[in-house]
Order: structure tokens, then sequence, then C-alpha cells
């Protein structure tokens, strides 16, 4: 089984956010990266199968230089080759854009399955795997918790909303997008580690993926949201602020 | 044609359409900007027989309902839906496309959109106008900040708008007509085949109907820590509750989950201890009368929603905290 994941950067959770000069992004050069984490559930899955029907792992990442130490790790993992697709510019794409790039990447390779994060922890958009199988022509699914694979099928166990799941069989090639905390992610091993500085990682020039191609979606501004909500803010060492936050529990809100 | 298309949701249980609740708000958000861009407001549903919430729909002021009808949509497919809305987009040809952004739309949406070779703006929060085309509004970063997101060029541009953000009390009653649309569909189309829903198992722990909630999140770090925020419940008589990452890991059960994926809950309080308020677990929780925000990042989106707030170490706050709430409770 040929599995192709595809993965992003972002910025580390609990970052502290800058504005950049343009006001359209954040400024990148105080922050730290991580793979996005329904990603690193993505690879986790692959990996999984890997392990239990045998084939290939190829890690699928685009993003400026900076994302190589991400694709290691993939490597470092267990991912057996990686395509970085290099690209500077990536925000002035909308995610049909990105979607193109990435689909025209792994156009030759013929995988039989693709998975991908449900949704990327900075931009949220949620829709560039469900894009993907669109321009690539097969079925997918979203939010999947568990891949059940036989025969040139899988079924996979979709979540719904309010807790209820459903499973759903299509044929492969398919394209499946994970939900975060699914199993357990692995960590890299020293011999891991090591057999990844020898593993095979392309280079994708984007500009000579695809043409670049008008975004009908810009982003424009990004801004820290207005508060709608006032906070009382209790201040004080941990004991004070404890003891008039339980001052307001009793006399204000009045639950205790 | 021109105008605002609001695409909603409803699944029939009991023989009853049963709608997605924020099937209301995206048609409140598709009116808000069909009446500043001067526009008619359209709206469809599709399913194996609409009739019914067709016509429920007929009773809202509206200029037309469409009533997308085939008997390969009975169950959800993603082909199924997408194929059928891409041919009632391409006959009504509107100059905008709204839905709640629904696990199904976040399934569908993107797919039908890129039929366009347009990109949907997921999960709108609002929208402002400085010119003849609206500005919309996201969350970025798990909702640290917003986002201005414009559309151009020729094309229907389709948003999906998030749960809680626009206000569904502001649809007028009124009455137009149901148009039936029969779209072209075949069998062969589909290419997946869904089984029925299931839930894992019934829920024992009812939190929708507790008074109080502590609530504890991955400021938590690990599960040898939990007995601190267990403490602190016992302390307050309250129910124990988690986000999402703390019952992935098995730390708590499934059933005490609050957010999307779990339960919604409206207590009188609900205590967030080391919980950022990703939307996810917003969307849960913001029915509560009082929030208190226990986090040590001032700027974790839980203030947003908190009344009160205490920025700090939740390993010297809550233990405080339990101790004054004793206190309280003995004096």
């Amino acid at each position: 089984m040929k599995i192709i994941v595809a993965v992003k950067q972002v910025p580390v959770r609990d970052s502290l956010i800058q504005i950049d000069s343009t006001g359209k992004w954040l400024q990148e050069q105080d922050l730290s990266f991580e793979i996005n984490e329904p990603d690193a559930y993505a690879l986790e899955a692959a990996l999984l199968l890997k392990e239990k029907h045998g084939g290939e792992v190829v890690v699928l990442c685009a993003g400026p230089d900076r994302a190589g130490p991400a694709i290691r790790e993939t490597l470092a993992k267990g991912a057996d080759r990686a395509i970085h697709i290099q690209s500077d510019d990536l925000v002035s794409l909308d995610t049909l854009g990105v979607a193109r790039l990435l689909s025209a990447a792994i156009a030759g390779e013929k995988a039989d399955l693709i998975l991908t994060g449900l949704q990327s922890d900075d931009l949220g958009q949620g829709q560039t795997g469900v894009v993907m199988a669109e321009l690539l022509g097969i079925p997918h699914a979203t939010i999947v918790m568990e891949i059940e694979a036989r025969d040139g099928a899988i079924r996979v166990k979709r979540e719904l909303e309010d807790g209820w799941f459903q499973w759903v069989e299509m044929p492969l090639p398919a394209l499946v997008t994970i939900q975060s905390g699914i199993s357990k992610l692995r960590y890299a091993t020293l011999m891991g580690i090591k057999k990844a500085k020898t593993k095979e990682v392309r280079r994708l020039d984007a500009k000579q993926l695809a043409a670049p191609a008008g975004a009908a979606v810009s982003l424009n501004r990004v801004y820290l949201p207005h508060k709608k909500k006032e906070t009382r803010i209790i201040g004080g060492t941990p004991a004070e602020a404890a003891a008039k936050l339980a001052d307001v529990l009793k006399f204000e809100v009045r639950v205790l | 044609m021109k105008g605002v298309l609001a695409v909603l949701e409803y699944r029939v249980h009991d023989g009853r359409p049963d709608w997605n609740r924020i099937s209301w708000e995206a048609l409140a958000a598709g009116r808000e900007l069909a009446t500043h861009i001067g526009e008619p407001l359209l709206a469809a549903v599709a399913g194996g027989s609409p009739a019914v919430p067709a016509a429920e729909l007929a009773e809202k002021k509206l200029a037309r309902v469409y009533a997308v009808e085939h008997e390969l949509l009975r169950s959800y497919t993603a082909d199924g839906v997408t194929v059928a809305l891409e041919q009632l987009v391409h006959s009504i040809q509107p100059s905008y496309v709204v839905f709640p952004h629904t696990y199904q739309v976040r399934d569908f949406a993107p797919k039908l959109a890129a039929r366009f070779e347009q990109t949907l703006i997921a999960d709108v929060v609002g929208m402002h106008f400085d010119g003849p085309r609206p500005v919309f509004v996201r969350q970025l970063l798990q909702g640290k900040l917003n986002a201005d997101y414009r559309h151009s060029g020729e094309g229907a541009c389709f948003f999906s708008t998030q749960a809680g953000a626009f206000r569904p009390e502001t649809i007028a009653e009124g009455s137009c007509e149901v148009e039936v649309f029969r779209p072209q569909l075949h069998a062969s189309e589909i290419r997946s085949e869904p089984g029925e829903r299931f839930r894992l198992a019934e829920q024992t722990v009812d939190l929708s109907s507790a008074p109080l909630i502590v609530s504890v999140g991955r400021g938590i770090k690990e599960k040898d820590n939990l007995p601190i925020v267990e403490e602190l419940a016992a302390a307050m008589g309250a129910e124990l509750a988690a986000s999402r990452p703390i019952c992935d890991n098995g730390w708590l059960p499934m059933e005490r989950q609050v957010g999307s994926s779990g339960q919604s809950v409206s207590p009188k309080v609900y205590i967030a201890v080391g919980i950022s308020g990703a939307i996810q677990h917003l969307v849960g929780m913001k029915g509560s009368k009082s929030v208190v925000a226990i986090n040590k990042d001032e700027n974790a989106p839980i203030f947003e929603v908190a009344d009160y707030g205490i920025v700090g170490d939740l390993f010297e706050v809550v233990p405080a905290l339990t101790a004054a709430v004793r206190k309280a409770r003995g004096a």
C-alpha cells in the first residue's frame, strides 16, 4: 500500500503572536514551528497501516526552507521519503491554489491512499484535503478516527457531531482527513533519526509545479480580536486571587 | 439571476425534519448580506423527500425555496450532495452561497466550491461592509487572531458560518414559493457507501443539566495531576468535565467531554482550568451563565468568553481555590 501523508508546519501552540509590518501575517522570525497536530496523527495512521499491510509512506509538505526540520522529523518517525514543495509565498494563495500545488506534486505517484489532518492549527480552513481529492478525482472522507484497509477498498469511522459516528466504505485510491488524538503518537528513535539523514527529500519549486492562478479569496489583514465580553481579571498572589474568586462565587454568583 | 443562496441542513428524525440549528444562523447571515447588497435571499434543502423542511422554510421571509429532491440524496454522501448542488448553483447563478459550518458542510462544501474554481471561506464569524463586497472575518490560530478575507473576480462566493456567530432571531416570518429541483444524479457517481449513524455508548453522565462544572484542559499536563481539579470539583459540589485532548488521552472518559464532538452545557458557573478555548470547545460551553478561566496565557481565547479570570499557574491557583472554597462553604 502506497500512502502519501500531506503535512503542514505551523507555529507552536501557545506561541506569543506578533503581527508583521504588512499587517497581513505573523512576524515569523520570532516563532518556533512544529508539525500541525492533526497532520502528526495522519502520519501516525499511515505508519500503522504500513506496519500492518506493508508498502511505502511518502510525506508531502509545501512550505519555505524552515519546513525542512519538520520533514526530517517525519522521516525519523518512519516515513520512507518526502516531497518538499518549496515556496516562500504560500500565504498569497487560497486553499484551491495550495491544493493545486500539492496535487500536481503527487500526480505521478499513483498512491493508494492520501492522508492529511482534518485542519491546520493556523489557518483552520479545514479543506485542503477535500479539495485535493476533488482535483485528483478520487473519493474522500473527513474527520476520520479509524481506517480498515482490505482488497482495494477502505472502511473508515467518521466522527459526526454530538458523539455520533458512522462507518463509510469507499474504493481506493481515496483521500482521508484524520482527527487528532486517535492514537498515541510515536517518538522518533535514535536509529530513526540516524536513518532519516539518508532518506530522500525531493525538492520541487512551487513556481514550476503549477501556473500561479489568481486567488479568488485573499487574506487582507490580521489583527487581535476585539473583546466582546468584559473579563474581570482577578489579580494578586495565587492565594489572594483564589480567596477573591471564592468571594465572587459566594456573594456575586452565589453558588457556594 | 443574482441572489444569496443559503443551503441548510436537516436530518429526518421520527419522520420530522430535525434542523441543524446553525442552519438558522447561516440563513440570518444570508439575510444580512442580501440586505446589504440589495439581492434576493434564497434557501435550499436537499434530501430524499425534502418537501416538509422546504414547507417550513417557505414560512420565512425569503424570495424562494428550492427543494432539491432525489432518491440518492436520502443518505448523505459528499458525491451525491456535490453533484446535486452543483447543478442547482449552475441553474440559479447566485452571487453568494452560504452554509452552516457543520461537520457535513466541512465534508462537501470545499469540493463543491472547487467545482466552480472557488475556495470556500470557512467558519466565518462576522461580516462588515466598506464597499460593494463584504469583508468576511475568520479566526486564525484557534481564535488568537482575527483575519479579514475578501472574495474577488467573477463567479459565486462560497462561505460557511461558525456556530453562534449570527443571531437566528433576525429572520422574519413571511411566505414564499417552493420550487422542486430534481438533479440529474446516477448511482455510479456516488463512490462511497455510508453506514448507519451510531453512538458508542449510552451517556451515563449528563453534564447538560449540571449547575456547576469544573472543566480541565491540556494545561494539566499529566493524568497524575488530575486530583487537584477533582478536589476543586468535590469542594464545590461540581461535575468534572474536560476538553477534547484530555478525553482523547483516556485521562477522563469520553462522556465527560465538552465541545462540538462532546456535550453542550449551560451551568450557572463553568470553571475552565488550563483550557485555551479552541472554538470546538467554546461552542459546547458558551451557554454557561458565568465563566471563570484559570490560565497562564493571558491571550488564551478562553478569556474572550470569561466573566472572571485568573492569569496564573493552575498548579498554584487551583489548590488555593479549593482551600478558599472549602473555607467559604464552611463559613
